[in-house]
């Protein structure tokens, strides 16, 4: 793997303005605050954290598809160098190429009334990337059996195809324009399971074929054990832990980390009641708690746990974690 | 532990302009009252239906099969769900002895009525309790299953509630009614997994408390084993295996339930490759012949999958399994 981050958000904040009085302060609600990391190219990286967590904005933000309101995200491909938050527009442009989004729901992301043919053509004729009909017919039929599509099938509508082949072909239409980085925001989160393994095994080996760096977003941890070389994990807007996957998940330092792997319910019958349960329910972000953000819940907290907002340390290899209390809870 | 109810031949189609569709295909089980049954299986495998059934909540199109008898066993002598035909003589089932908790909580409380109205409307129609009486059992349901400030809460509507509260409060207004069979349709796919786990322990204490019986559907084969008594797994409309949670769980018999269990990411081996089902499961209007699973199925390949309907054979004690790899068929092709 290359060690040279392939796109890093630095110190971001994304806040979203709410409704207020005419005096006082503006009030916001800080979707994603100050958040620092880096994914390397030809990385898995893996985005976990509970709904309201800011994991999606986040993703959204590293494509420019989210207000970037302090910090920055930098983009280095090694063609071009763009600082996401003074994007001209026609750089903007040219990024939209370089970086895409897979999303969640296939039968919703594809529109019911084009071809998958036209579908999956329609970024490279928005963005100009061909120069003929018939070099567009067949960057669509590469990229189509690369997704393993049935090329002969391209002629048809959506609704004849089913949930783990229109999730391929969102994922063709992502790849077409030949981008370098893939934001794919639970993309298996709404297929059943034996058509999940199908979706993450081709994930998996298209990045290998293109060399892409994929940041997927999933609130399914074992997905993400499996998939991802690097994790992070989100809590409240905050990175509260990251790690590579083979240590976040036998090494876990943050009590909300231990929690949420504790919480997936294990395949094995005896474990009943061995889960260590969390009480209460995340905050919400328009009225944050004071000091860390997971103190309500954290079943660790002390004093200063309610009053000082802890910041990420180094707890070990590329580990960082973000908990006052990480060491003496650690021995 | 007592007999609670029995399900024996279900079948069910549904007449649609595409032709007539298959939705459960001879469909047999029994639960005892206190018992947790998984009932487990794909999008599209007739989970939610079978459950429907029970209550015969079905559009009008739907036509069920002449042998099925569904008998529900209550305090005063049995019934025959299949017998009632109106709305009216449905009530005892519906609401009253089988209470129904969907998936998305949101979308099942009216947005225009307060929760605690909706509450109140129900016992109000099951119960003899006064206007008083019902809001007070209401309240104290609502402090039950671990809301706090249940009198505030009860004049709320459904956006005022999160999601997990939501839930909870949908758990609260199906066991007001002490239903003898609480059907759980996916209550917990639409919650994280830390409010998932508050949820599946709440019901869990309910079901030693009140001695209910429960049928929980999910996809999620780790709800099922951290819950469940006894597994059904279906496919296709088929039930293809059926025994207890440790015994399906840990030695699958059929082969979909073997696939199902290697396609799913495992916690405690992360270097594992994921190995997915070939194929996807077939349309209903294109339902093959013989073994439903026969067009995906990787460990048998006999000239009778694709020919010959299997039937359950033991596979061990109170472990059963529908293959050809076990014995006889059904009979009919």
């Amino acid at each position: 793997m290359n060690e040279r981050p392939l796109i890093s958000a630095q110190n971001l904040s994304v806040h979203y303005a709410l409704r207020g009085n005419l005096i006082g302060p503006k009030p916001y609600v800080a979707a994603v605050e100050n958040v620092s990391i880096e994914i390397a190219a030809g990385s898995f990286f893996g985005l976990v954290g509970e709904s309201g967590s800011g994991k999606t904005t986040l993703g959204r933000a590293m494509l420019r598809a989210a207000p970037i309101t302090k910090g920055d995200v930098l983009f280095e491909d090694g063609e071009v160098s763009y600082s996401l938050k003074n994007l001209g527009k026609k750089e903007l442009k040219d990024y939209r190429k370089r970086a895409q989004l897979i999303f969640q729901d296939p039968y919703a992301a594809l529109s019911p009334r084009m071809t998958v043919r036209d579908i999956i053509a329609e970024p490279l004729e928005v963005m100009g990337l061909t120069k003929s009909r018939t070099e567009t017919d067949e960057r669509v039929r590469e990229i189509a059996s690369k997704c393993r599509l049935n090329v002969e099938h391209l002629r048809r509508f959506p609704h004849a195809f089913s949930g783990g082949q229109r999730q391929r072909i969102s994922i063709a239409r992502a790849l077409v324009s030949g981008p370098k980085f893939i934001v794919a925001d639970e993309s298996v989160a709404a297929l059943d399971v034996s058509i999940q393994a199908d979706v993450l095994n081709l994930l998996k080996a298209i990045q290998q074929e293109m060399g892409l760096t994929f940041l997927f977003i999933s609130h399914d941890l074992s997905v993400v054990a499996h998939v991802c070389d690097h994790v992070a994990v989100m809590y409240l807007g905050r990175l509260v832990e990251t790690a590579p996957t083979r240590a976040l998940f036998s090494n876990p330092r943050h009590p909300y980390t231990k929690a949420l792997l504790s919480a997936i319910p294990s395949l094995d019958p005896d474990d009943r009641g061995k889960a260590q349960k969390l009480e209460g329910e995340i905050p919400s972000p328009t009225n944050p708690p004071p000091g860390c953000k997971f103190q309500t819940r954290c079943p660790k907290a002390i004093d200063r746990c309610r009053v000082e907002e802890p910041f990420l340390e180094s707890a070990g290899t590329e580990h960082f974690v973000a908990c006052h209390r990480w060491k003496e809870l650690s021995v | 532990m007592s007999r609670l109810i029995d399900v024996e031949n279900l079948t069910l189609q549904f007449d649609t302009d595409e032709g007539r569709i298959t939705a459960i295909d001879n469909v047999s089980f029994n639960l005892e009252a206190g018992e947790i049954m998984g009932l487990v299986g794909e999008s599209g495998s007739g989970k939610s239906v079978t459950a429907k059934s029970l209550m015969k909540l079905n559009p009008r199109n739907a036509i069920y099969g002449t042998d099925t008898k569904i008998t529900l066993h209550l305090d005063d002598g049995p019934i025959d769900v299949m017998s009632l035909q109106n709305n009216a003589e449905m009530k005892v089932v519906r609401g009253g002895a089988i209470s129904l908790i969907f998936q998305e909580p949101m979308a099942s409380f009216a947005p225009a009525i307060s929760i605690g109205d909706q509450m109140v409307e129900q016992l109000m129609i099951h119960t003899d309790f006064s206007k008083a009486q019902s809001k007070e059992l209401s309240i104290e349901m609502l402090d039950r299953v671990g809301i706090s400030d249940p009198s505030t809460r009860f004049g709320q509507y459904a956006f005022e509630l999160s999601g997990g509260m939501r839930q909870r409060a949908m758990i609260a207004m199906a066991l007001s009614t002490k239903p003898k069979l609480l059907i759980a349709d996916e209550p917990t796919t639409a919650l994280d997994v830390t409010i998932q786990a508050q949820v599946i322990d709440l019901m869990k204490d309910l079901v030693s408390e009140f001695g209910m019986g429960i049928i929980f559907i999910t996809h999620d084969l780790g709800v099922i084993a951290q819950t469940a008594d006894k597994v059904a797994v279906m496919y296709l409309g088929r039930l293809v295996e059926q025994g207890t949670v440790r015994d399906v769980i840990r030695r699958p018999a059929h082969p979909y339930t073997r696939g199902l269990l290697a396609a799913l990411p495992k916690l405690d081996d992360i270097d594992a490759p994921l190995t997915p089902i070939p194929g996807d499961i077939p349309s209903p209007l294109e339902r093959p012949p013989g073994c439903v699973y026969n067009t995906r199925c990787q460990e048998v390949d006999g000239p009778q999958c694709a020919v010959k309907i299997p039937g359950f054979a033991q596979v061990r004690e109170g472990h059963t399994a529908a293959c050809h790899l076990y014995g006889p068929t059904e009979g009919k092709t």
